[in-house]
C-alpha cells in the first residue's frame, strides 16, 4: 500500500488496481496452473497464521490458558457457537469446514492489511471459489438429508396458494444468486477498501494535500480492520444459514 | 485503459506493468488462485480437524470437569461446614442445658444450707427467748413478792406509828385488795 510513483511526467497517476495483479514470485514467465505467486505466498502466510494460532498456540494445552491460547479457544467458541445457534445442533459436524472457511477469510483479510501485503480474498477467483463450495455443500447436504422434501424450500407452504407459484420462482432465484452474492460481498468489500486506500496514497503526491490524504488513509484503514473482521464474520454466518435451510428446509 | 498488446508480463492483463481493468477479472490467473486456495483450504482443513480443534475441544472439556469437579467439591465443604455448625450449635445448646442444671443444682444446695443454717438460728434465738422471758418472768415474780412484802411491811409501821395494833392477816387482805386495783 506504499504510494505509487508510476509515471514519469510528476502528475497525478492513480493506479489503484495494481496491487491486485498476480504476477509469478521467481522470474517473469505467464502464470500457469502451479506456478509460485504472491497469491500462493500469501495463502501460504495465511496457512502459517492460522497454524500459529491454532497448533502453535495451543500446542502446551493448558487449563489455564496463556494468551494465544485463549485466543484460540475464543475462536473456537465463536463459530462453534454460531453453527450450533444459526444452524442447529445436528450441523456440528460441519464446524471444521466452516472453522477452515473463517479462519482462512480472516486471516487473509488481516494479512492484506499489511503494507505491501497482498490480499487473496479481494479476488473474485477465491471468493467465488468458497461460496461455490458453500452452495454446492448446502445443495448436495440438502438433497441428501431430506431428498425431494428439500424443494420444499422453494414451496412457501404458508403463504396463499395462489401466490406460492411467484414466490417459488422469487425462492429459486434468489437461491441460485446466492453464491454470487456471497463471493462478491467479500471480495468487493476488500477490493473497494484497498483501492480508496490507494487513490488517497496518490494524492499524497501533491504537498498541500498530503496530511489530508495520510489522515484519510488513516481513517480508511481503522475502517478496513473492522471491515476485515466482519466480512469474515459475514461470510461464515451465511454459511450457516444457508447450511440450516439445507438441513431443516422447512420455512 | 491502454490497448491489449502483450507486454513483458506475458498476459493480457497487464500492460507496462499496469492492471488493465480489474485484475480480479482476469480469467489468465483464476487456474493458479484455484488451485493454491484449494492447496491452503486443504491443509487448513486437514490441520484444524485433526489437530487443533480435538485438542482445543478436550482442553475445553477438561476445564469443564474440572470446573464441575471443584464445584462438587465445595458443595461437599460446604455441606461439612454446615454440619460442622450444627454440631456446634448442638453442643452449644447442651453445655448451655448442662450449666443450667448445675446452677439449679447450686442454688437448692444453697438454698439447703440456707434453710438449716436459718432453722439452726431461729431455734437458737428461740431458746434464747425463751431462757430470758423465763428470767424476765423470775424477775417479775421476785419483784411482785418483795413489793407485796415491802408494803406489808410498811403497812404494819404505818399502822403501828399511828398507835393502832392491826393483826397480820387484816394487812395482807388490805395489801392485796390495794394492788389489786
Amino acid at each position: 500500500m506504499a504510494t505509487e510513483a508510476h509515471g514519469e511526467e510528476g502528475g497525478l497517476v492513480f493506479h489503484p488496481m495494481d496491487q491486485f495483479i498476480i504476477k509469478p514470485l521467481f522470474g517473469d514467465g505467464p502464470v500457469g496452473l502451479f506456478t509460485i505467486t504472491n497469491a500462493t505466498l500469501w495463502m501460504a502466510l495465511t496457512v502459517l497464521a492460522v497454524m500459529a494460532l491454532m497448533v502453535l498456540g495451543t500446542s502446551k494445552r493448558t487449563t489455564i490458558p496463556g494468551r494465544m491460547q485463549s485466543v484460540g479457544e475464543l475462536a473456537y467458541g465463536f463459530i462453534y457457537k454460531m453453527v450450533e445457534d444459526v444452524a442447529g445442533k445436528d450441523a456440528v459436524g460441519f464446524f471444521p469446514y466452516i472453522m477452515t472457511l473463517f479462519m482462512f477469510i480472516v486471516f487473509a483479510n488481516f494479512l492484506g492489511l499489511l503494507p505491501m501485503s497482498f490480499t487473496t480474498t479481494s479476488h473474485f477467483a477465491v471468493t467465488v471459489l468458497l461460496a461455490l463450495m458453500v452452495f454446492f455443500t448446502v445443495t448436495i447436504v440438502g438433497f441428501v438429508k431430506n431428498g425431494s422434501a428439500f424443494l420444499g424450500l422453494f414451496w412457501v407452504k404458508s403463504a396463499p396458494l395462489a401466490l406460492r407459484p411467484i414466490l417459488a420462482v422469487i425462492e429459486i432465484i434468489s437461491y441460485f444468486v446466492r453464491p454470487v452474492s456471497h463471493s462478491i460481498r467479500l471480495a468487493g468489500n476488500l477490493m473497494a477498501g484497498h483501492a480508496v486506500i490507494k487513490v488517497f496514497a496518490g494524492f499524497a503526491a501533491i504537498a498541500a494535500v498530503s496530511p489530508i490524504s495520510v489522515v484519510a488513509i488513516t481513517a480508511m484503514y481503522g475502517l478496513e480492520v473492522l471491515v476485515a473482521f466482519i466480512q469474515a464474520y459475514v461470510f461464515t454466518i451465511l454459511t450457516c444459514v444457508y447450511l440450516k435451510d439445507a438441513l431443516h428446509p422447512s420455512h | 485503459m491502454a490497448t491489449e498488446t502483450l507486454g513483458e508480463t506475458t498476459s493480457t492483463c497487464v500492460v507496462d506493468g499496469s492492471a488493465v481493468g480489474m485484475p480480479q477479472l482476469c480469467f489468465d490467473w483464476w487456474p493458479n488462485q484455484i488451485f493454491w486456495l484449494l492447496v491452503t483450504l486443504a491443509v487448513i482443513f486437514f490441520f484444524l480437524s485433526r489437530v487443533a480443534l480435538p485438542r482445543i475441544a478436550s482442553v475445553l472439556a477438561e476445564r469443564q470437569g474440572s470446573i464441575t469437579n471443584d464445584l462438587a467439591a465445595a458443595e461437599d465443604l460446604k455441606a461439612r461446614a454446615l454440619e460442622a455448625e450444627e454440631a456446634y450449635n448442638k453442643a452449644l445448646a447442651e453445655a448451655r442445658i448442662e450449666a443450667q442444671k448445675i446452677i439449679a443444682e447450686a442454688k437448692a444446695e444453697i438454698q439447703a444450707d440456707l434453710d438449716a443454717a436459718t432453722a439452726k438460728a431461729d431455734a437458737e434465738i428461740a431458746a434464747k427467748l425463751a431462757e430470758s422471758e423465763k428470767k424476765i418472768a423470775e424477775t417479775r415474780a421476785g419483784a411482785m413478792e418483795s413489793v407485796q412484802g415491802v408494803a406489808k411491811d410498811t403497812a404494819a409501821e404505818l399502822v403501828a406509828a399511828m398507835g393502832t395494833k392491826a393483826d397480820a392477816r387484816t394487812i395482807t387482805a388490805a395489801v392485796n385488795a390495794r394492788m389489786k386495783g
